[in-house]
């Protein structure tokens, strides 16, 4: 015999299955940030950040992978910004509406779809072998600027879009001229947003991995120009881990990449969050 | 200078900025097809493809190159990951724009933002000493498997499929939602037969972008799968060990010489992106083609 639920029933059941579902994927959240924290909090300290690795990372601290890391984010950010903020610009002020913008528009697209491990080969091919970078700070900073200029493209983007037209055009009506509208109007009034998306982008870039793996080279010396190879934490974290190195010191430096990446996130929601407040205004 | 001149070049610097994207595009396609084509020309791209015998360093014979079992292995982990994530995110998605109350929808978003800021390296390293281990002594083997890949791409892939997800029911027009509700149907009954089919090709799209994100992930995958280039036996066994096209580049580009083992990891490379560019290309043209049907 078939019995009938009634709907209510089902309605009820329905919607604690639903709050069960997203209260479980909150949980595996919680459960791996706070497995990784318990189990690294204890390895970091001054001495973890500020010292040089001993026996290839089994003892000693990071501090040149921590270097390396800045240092790879900073090369990528430094030209990322300016092109992307150029090209976003010219993509939504200047752009007329033809094949070679829709071009334009899919090759960013295209960008931002190739796997990151392409790229590598890319940056290995082109930047280490064919311009004879070599394994290098430069290198590997290019390369993850291939990986984040995409982002960067769009989320400028969206932030010139969000400006009113009354004043660009009110600017444009007191006789100033296109440029000077862009940078005296339209990029003040886009700043915090393009700021969030920068700020969000060098959290993308600090944790990649495989992009820089043949292209900025694995060394633990600190470097002296950004012709030297460095490793970085991410790749650091890899060969701890994969080659069996030291299982605390991998707690340890994993704990240390979160805490900059979260860092990263929460001083991008708090740009937003202001810029948001003011507007209320 | 003049002004008008001045202008005209501010322009023409941006638009070259612009033109840098594609610029680069095309630098990646020429120099990935210089790099794998002749080793694709020597051996055949169907060999190559299709070839079921990867052994590039041969003590005794020829060396071979053949990728199938990574090709499966890729796509293997990335379906096993859909399956795992799809049921999970699509109903956290519903969740997050038809029930939760403002306080747990700000818990989610926040959730979903410190889940997508995870770097893979981390998650891999979890899945590690996490899900290998755990793996191992619930089911025996090595641990090293086609599961393990799936869960942990499945969490990456988690926060990508909520927000496509959510974005899609969001804009299910609110007039569809209510004539459902006056029509006397529970609220179970108007997300199942109305919310959901309305949302379905936004839906579509996220599980195909996370489809072609998850074959295009590295790190996570290669921590966790073990990376033995041969199939899985019997082919069902998904505690089986298995080698991802992204996982050969990466281990292989260590210790391979020039020559023809370094041009097929290129070559790798070249399938790769084909595989994860149509991916790419089927996702957005079902969000393009939706956008305009809504209008």
């Amino acid at each position: 015999m078939k019995t009938i639920i009634p709907r209510n029933t089902i309605d009820k059941m329905a919607t604690v299955m639903l709050w069960a579902s997203a209260a479980s994927a909150m949980l595996l959240l919680s459960y791996i940030i706070g497995y990784i924290l318990l189990n690294g909090m204890w390895v970091v300290n001054l001495s973890f950040l500020l010292e040089s690795p001993r026996l290839s990372g089994a003892e000693g601290g990071i501090f040149p992978a921590i270097v390396g890391t800045l240092a790879l984010v900073a090369v990528a950010i430094i030209t990322a910004v300016p092109v992307g903020i150029g090209a976003a610009i010219y993509l939504t002020s200047y752009a007329p509406d033809n094949a070679l913008t829709r071009t334009i528009n899919f090759g960013v697209e295209c960008l931002a779809g190739i796997p990151s491990v392409v790229i590598g080969l890319f940056g290995y091919a082109f930047l280490v072998i064919y311009l004879g970078f070599g394994f290098s700070i430069l290198a590997g900073g290019l390369s993850l600027m291939f990986m984040i200029l995409p982002w960067t493209v769009r989320t400028s983007e969206e932030a010139i879009k969000t400006v009113p037209m009354e004043l660009s055009e009110g600017s444009l009506a007191l006789g100033a001229t296109k440029w000077q509208t862009i940078r005296r109007v339209v990029i003040p009034s886009a700043i915090p947003g393009i700021t969030t998306g920068v700020i969000l982008g060098i959290g993308k870039a600090i944790g990649e991995t495989a992009v820089i793996m043949y292209t900025a080279g694995s060394s633990l010396l600190l470097p002296h120009s950004i012709f030297d190879p460095v490793r970085t934490l991410p790749y650091h974290l890899y060969i701890l881990a994969s080659e069996g190195i030291s299982g605390k010191m991998a707690y340890g430096t994993a704990v240390v990449l979160l805490g900059m990446v979260f860092a990263i996130n929460l001083l991008a929601v708090a740009i937003q969050r202001r810029y948001e407040s003011k507007e209320v205004k | 200078m003049n002004q008008r001149t001045s202008e005209r070049i501010i322009e023409v610097s941006l638009f070259l900025a612009a033109l840098l994207a594609i610029v680069i595009v095309l630098l990646i396609l020429l120099f990935l097809i210089k790099e794998g084509a002749p080793v694709l020309i020597k051996f055949g791209l169907r060999d190559f493809v299709l070839g079921m015998n990867w052994n590039p360093i041969a003590i005794v014979g020829e060396p071979s190159y053949g990728i199938f079992p990574m090709v499966v292995g890729s796509i293997y982990i990335a379906i096993g990951a859909l399956i795992l994530s799809i049921p999970f995110g699509v109903a956290s998605a519903v969740f997050l724009i038809e029930i939760a109350p403002g306080w747990a929808q700000s818990v989610i978003r926040r959730g979903i933002e410190l889940l997508v800021g995870i770097p893979s390296v981390v998650l891999g390293f979890v899945g590690l000493v996490l899900l290998v281990p755990l793996i191992r002594h619930t089911f025996g083997g090595c641990g090293f498997s086609i599961l393990a890949g799936s869960i942990i791409l499945a969490i990456m892939a988690l926060p990508h499929i909520i927000t496509i997800s959510a974005d899609a029911i969001a804009n299910v027009p609110t007039s569809t939602r209510e004539a459902s509700l006056a029509l006397g149907a529970t609220r179970w009954q108007t997300i199942r037969h109305v919310i959901l089919p309305s949302a379905r090709s936004g839906i579509v799209a996220a599980v195909i972008l996370g489809m072609g994100n998850s074959i295009g992930e590295t790190m996570a995958v290669l921590m966790v799968t073990g990376n033995t280039p041969i199939l899985p036996e019997p082919i069902y066994n998904v505690l089986d060990p298995v080698r991802t096209m992204t996982s050969n580049i990466v281990i292989e580009m260590n210790y391979a010489a020039p020559g023809d083992h370094q041009q097929a990891l290129f070559a790798t490379g070249i399938v790769l992106f084909l595989m994860v560019a149509i991916l790419n290309a089927i996702s957005h043209t079902i969000i393009r083609s939706k956008r305009v049907s809504t209008r």
